[in-house]
């Protein structure tokens, strides 16, 4: 059983939840730019949450089924069509042997995940399926590539149409607000830096991949110079380099960095930066207590879990 | 051991799901010992939730789940190891020896060093050869590490123009700090020996071949250009 790949998008790789404990050795966690797409993929097929699904970005991808499974898109920037026929996304549906899958790039985000019921029959690494070119573990798909799969017994075709509704979505606008943990390192920028960081726009830069997302805005101002003794990295850390303009760490970002870094996005925010259009989007920046981002975070993932609905009557049509 | 600088240990939260342990804002052998001594005693007896240890030079970044425990119970935890921890008894994990093939093809800018130091590369070889290193810390790539206790005499800027492909293996320095390509790679420092051993192999296991806070050191191998 498997899906080919018939056109590839320029960013197409498995990932799965990412790998941790490793980052000690320069390993980076990898993972979905998105969790939360990547985990509403996951549970409306009826997969665990931290299964690998295909992750797409930045431009269309064509797959052809070739057994029939039960499949998941989410995310946001895409339009799906099955054999022509437009589909919504963050919905379970029923694709058959030879269906022509077409994911079409449009405004309002960069990624999607495709996560199918059962597993991908993809290599691990350090206990996880995640590629990561970098470090060796695997490569990007393209044109012509089979990704086995493994139907899972007793697959609930019944979950077929059910759906997560908006509310349940990543809050994508067009201006985002990302609520941020200030600092480790506010106090090596000037005042007036820290002020401009949380009342002006930053637009993303083309020059944004899986390592990093670079940003233009206001000129950060360090005092004491933009460089510290280098020390580990989280995902969503936002450093600033000399120049001034902030990069926010993503998923294989290196695990150890010398540069100051003046706030840290919180997990629950993250999809909100990964989906932010290159040279589109604004983005801004708001601080939050840590015990308040957990909250958040544990309301995002509860309101995933229990805003899942059954399928519409609409479906029945189909 | 030496007290540590005014302010410190400093604690930060990093996000909403690592804390961050400063012990100074300086490269220094004395407080990256205090590092590994207690990332040695955090594993000793890990606390549930906590997901990864990642010592940096002068500082140690922990990082939980935190649908598991909170910020507060972590750095409760991360005091009272800080406190609990024998700085002064830490044992060190086994020496490595690496045998390394100074010159040549292996090492096109051993003679750039030499040249720099007005020494010959016999002396560079001799230099790079006498001190015990600690892994300060690995990252940059998969498996890349930073090794303490270079010869000062040997501190080479980098390159001007970095090189688009460094072979892995490749052993190189870079200012004052010395360390080992895991794998192809683009790069800046002065090459001046490269190894057989991977120490990057996702064949082997383990597939690291340093951990931080390993003792290495470096001996020319048979077949060397330059003993």
């Amino acid at each position: 059983m498997s899906l080919l790949v018939t056109q590839a998008a320029l960013a197409l790789t498995v990932q799965d939840s990412g790998r941790s404990g490793y980052q000690r050795f320069g390993l980076p966690e990898s993972g979905p730019m998105d969790w939360w797409a990547h985990w509403a993929a996951n549970l409306l097929v009826g997969n665990a949450p931290g299964a690998a699904c295909l992750e797409l970005g930045f431009s269309d991808a064509v797959l052809r089924v070739e057994s029939e499974m039960l499949f998941a898109v989410c995310g946001a920037g895409y339009r799906l069509r099955l054999n022509g026929r437009e589909l919504p996304l963050w919905m379970a549906f029923r694709a058959r042997e030879a269906d022509e899958m077409r994911l079409e790039k449009t405004p309002g985000g960069n990624w999607v995940y495709l996560a199918a019921a059962g597993d991908l029959l993809t290599p691990a690494w350090f206990g996880s399926q995640s590629v990561y070119p970098r470090g060796g573990m695997g490569r990007p798909i393209t044109a012509g590539d089979r990704v086995p799969t493994a139907r899972k017994e007793g697959i609930g075709w019944q979950l077929a149409g059910q759906s997560l509704p908006k509310a349940f979505h990543p809050p994508c606008q067009a201006e985002n607000v990302i609520r941020v943990v200030p600092g480790p390192h506010e106090d090596r920028f000037t005042p007036a830096s820290v002020e401009a960081f949380y009342r002006s726009p930053f637009t993303v830069s083309t020059r944004s991949d899986r390592m990093g997302y670079r940003l233009r805005g206001p000129v950060m101002v360090h005092h004491g110079g933009a460089d510290l003794v280098s020390q580990g990295m989280v995902i969503g850390e936002i450093q600033v380099p000399g120049d001034g303009q902030p990069i926010v760490m993503m998923p294989d970002h290196p695990t150890t960095g010398g540069y100051t870094c003046i706030a840290t996005v919180i997990r629950a925010d993250l999809p909100l930066v990964a989906q932010s259009e290159p040279g589109v989007s604004e983005i801004r920046f708001a601080p939050v207590e840590v015990s308040a981002a957990q909250e958040i975070y544990r309301n995002a993932l509860a309101g995933i879990d229990s805003g899942i609905q059954p399928k519409e009557d609409l479906w029945h049509q189909l | 051991m030496n007290e540590l600088p005014e302010g410190f240990p400093r604690y930060s939260p990093v996000g909403d799901s690592a804390l961050l342990l400063e012990f100074g804002e300086r490269v220094s052998p004395a407080l990256n010992a205090r590092v590994h001594a207690l990332d040695r005693w955090l594993k000793a007896d890990l606390f549930p939730g906590i997901t990864a240890c990642v010592p940096g030079y002068a500082s140690l970044l922990v990082l939980y789940d935190l649908l598991k425990v909170n910020g507060g119970q972590v750095r409760t935890w991360l005091e009272e190891r800080w406190r609990s921890c024998p700085f002064e008894d830490s044992q060190q994990s086994g020496k490595i020896v690496i045998p390394v093939r100074y010159g040549g093809e292996d090492g096109p800018d051993l003679d750039f060093v030499a040249r720099y130091h007005d020494i010959s590369p016999e002396e560079v070889v001799r230099r790079h050869t006498t001190p015990t290193y600690v892994v300060a810390m690995m990252g940059f790539t998969p498996g890349f590490p930073y090794l303490l206790g270079l010869d000062p005499a040997l501190a080479t800027p980098r390159l001007d123009d970095p090189r688009t492909l460094v072979p892995a293996g490749s052993v190189g320095i870079a200012g004052e700090q010395t360390g080992i390509y895991p794998l192809d790679s683009p790069g800046g420092w002065q090459l001046i020996g490269r190894i057989s051993e991977k120490i990057f192999d996702l064949e082997r296991d383990p597939p690291f071949l340093l951990s931080p806070g390993d003792e290495v050191m470096f001996v020319a191998a048979e077949g060397s250009t330059v003993q």
